[in-house]
């Protein structure tokens, strides 16, 4: 029996498997290996992994679009295998780089027809469409037909399409890939004010950018190899790795075979050519041992032109959990 | 860009997004692309209303050259007509669903809430009406160009046996676009592999029952062989050396017309629950 009202979580997964059929006699494919997300009402929760790791499968399944092999699935507490129907009507998707619409049709009459393939009520869905068409810049595009549009302005003529509907639950994946910076810093404002103004809607976002899940997400699922490796907010996720001060020093005479400096291990970064000079980096796990490393470099000889140092990053954590970066592939 | 649809009242999920309703607003919303894209595109109205009748001019211009009955020449009118239907039916009904997939917009479609049936009436409602128009074209230059005459008949008759071949003839173009897709090859040799067959063995240009045998097997099959029998029995009488007596064709018409929507009908909940399983039929390159 499905389940209603706030209390339910927005998403919930348990045990959540999805297995491929290899084609052609080649080994079966896991795309999740039990996968468990709790996902609260009014969260912008991110997923990330690297290439491979399950989370367009996730999404799938989430959206009705693909059939688990194990576990269980509940969006707005109902199953997406047995009640399908009623998980659409409360879900939108936007993924990114795709082309939804009908060329011949312009801005406005594609996402009015997307907003009757919802239900919207006629005079509701021209109001909501005119707003959109508002939030989002696109109102000197509204009669601009879809074909004529650049990349980018399709890109948010795909995002207006998700929020014409009102969803309850709405699935980005990756929706500013191939943006402009700009354009892509306005969508994500204007999602973080729809998640403000309409208490209890919630965002399920995978991207492949650590600053915009960092910007936007009040949680984020780590998954690698179809599991859940790790599920916090993001600061508590770069806690959970081992902290210290970044620091990256631009230095010249640099010793031969210099590996450590004060017991700190350090990696070199590509030299400058025109300056003559390296990039040192290391780790401080406190940040007071900068003075003393700069004092044993000048004691080498070691003559330092610049300094610059940063926290752990969402990044730094990620590759501490996962073991590599987001587009980097498995070692052999 | 003001970023804020504060002043929009949240959209309440009231009984009104599913159900009888829904699959209206779907499907008129569906018809609507096809309307406005055949308006917007001159060259496409001439391409599909004017080249389709070529043949029809052929042949009216052969039976004429031979001395053959006057009403032959409105059987090859009556035949050209509806080639018009069946190329629609062919690539905008049967083609339709890959070209969705190719275009992304198929997964869109399975992740919406109305149903698939609603997506697919719409596709042939408005492929039906901008059809209509064209056909219209098909008839001016029969009466006009060619003088071509018919018996006097009933027009209520005739709007009657049109609506029951059009509705067969697009339900068969409804279960023609699931399966197009589920035979996995692209789309428009399938569709180029059909159409001259069935232009054949729906004896668009000559009267059906000259087929003999054939003819029978075809019009066991074709709801466009019995359709255009059957039209040119309501138009032109015992000219029109008819296949069945018309009543039995109008009945297997309505036959055929349930029987295909209930096969499109299915054959679309079976696409749909393969692509859920492999995961991949609604893919586009895949």
């Amino acid at each position: 029996m499905a389940l209603s009202g706030t209390a339910v979580p927005a998403v919930e997964t348990r045990d959540l498997r999805r297995v491929f059929k290899g084609a052609r006699g080649s080994p079966e494919v896991v795309a999740l290996a039990g996968v468990d997300l709790r996902i609260e009402r009014g969260e912008v929760f991110g997923l990330l992994g690297p290439n491979g790791a399950g989370k367009t499968t996730a999404i799938k399944i989430l959206n009705t679009l693909l059939f688990p092999t194990g576990g269980v699935a509940l969006v707005a507490g109902h199953d997406v295998v047995r009640e399908a129907a009623e998980v659409r009507r409360r879900i939108a998707l936007v993924s990114g780089g795709e082309s939804s619409g009908y060329g011949i049709l312009n801005v406005r009459e594609c996402l009015w027809m997307f907003s009757q393939f919802y239900g919207v009520p006629r005079a509701e869905a021209d109001v909501r469409v005119a707003h959109l068409l508002a939030a989002l810049g696109l109102e000197p595009l509204a009669k601009t037909r879809i074909n004529r549009l650049s990349t980018g302005q399709r890109q948010r003529m795909n995002f207006a399409r998700g929020f014409v509907s009102d969803p309850e639950i709405l699935f980005l994946d990756e929706p500013t890939l191939g943006m402009d910076v700009n354009a892509a810093r306005e969508l994500r404002e204007f999602v973080l004010v729809w998640v403000r103004e309409r208490p209890g809607r919630t965002v399920l976002l995978t991207t492949h950018y650590m600053a915009e899940a960092d910007q936007m997400c009040d949680r984020i699922a780590i998954i690698d190899k179809g599991r859940t490796l790790a599920c916090d907010t993001p600061a508590a996720l770069r806690r959970s790795v081992e902290g210290g001060q970044h620091v990256e020093l631009e230095v010249l005479g640099v010793p031969d075979g210099l590996a450590e400096v004060d017991g700190i291990p350090v990696t070199w970064g590509a030299p400058h050519p025109e300056r003559g000079t390296h990039t040192m980096k290391l780790r401080l796990a406190d940040g007071g041992r900068l003075p003393l490393v700069l004092r044993t470099l000048d004691a080498k000889g070691v003559a330092v032109r610049g300094v610059s140092t940063r926290e752990t990053s969402l990044e730094d954590a990620f590759i501490a959990i996962v073991g590599r970066g987001l587009d980097e592939s498995e070692a052999p | 860009m003001s970023g804020s649809l504060a002043a929009l009242a949240p959209i309440e999920r009231r009984p009104r997004h599913t159900g009888a309703r829904l699959f209206v607003q779907a499907l008129l919303a569906r018809s609507y692309v096809r309307l406005v894209g055949s308006l917007r595109e001159p060259t496409w109205m001439i391409s599909d209303a004017v080249f389709p009748n070529l043949g029809m001019c052929g042949f009216v211009l052969l039976y004429r050259a031979l001395g053959a009955p006057r009403s032959y020449e409105a059987l090859a009118l009556i035949g050209g007509v509806l080639t018009t239907y069946w190329i629609n039916v062919l690539w905008g009904m049967g083609a339709q669903l890959y070209f969705e997939k190719m275009q992304g917009q198929l997964q869109l479609y399975f992740a919406a809430p109305c149903s698939r049936l609603a997506i697919l009436s719409g596709m042939a409602l408005g492929g039906l009406v901008i059809t209509v128009l064209r056909s219209l074209v098909g008839v001016a230059i029969g009466v006009w160009v060619f003088h071509i005459q018919v018996a006097p008949f009933s027009p209520w008759v005739l709007v009657g046996v049109f609506v029951l071949t059009m509705v067969a003839l697009y339900a068969l173009g409804m279960t023609l676009s699931s399966l197009f897709l589920l035979y996995g090859r692209e789309a428009w040799h399938t569709a180029n592999a059909l159409q001259e067959p069935v232009y054949f063995l729906s004896g668009l240009y000559f009267p059906v029952r000259t087929l003999g045998a054939l003819g029978a097997v075809a019009a066991g099959i074709l709801p466009l062989t019995l359709g255009t029998d059957a039209l040119r029995q309501v138009v032109l009488g015992p000219a029109a050396h008819g296949l069945l007596p018309l009543g039995k064709e109008c009945l297997a018409l309505a036959g055929f017309g349930a029987l295909f929507l209930v096969l499109a009908s299915r054959s679309m909940a079976y696409l749909e629950a393969l692509a859920k399983r492999e995961g991949r039929l609604t893919q586009r390159w895949q």
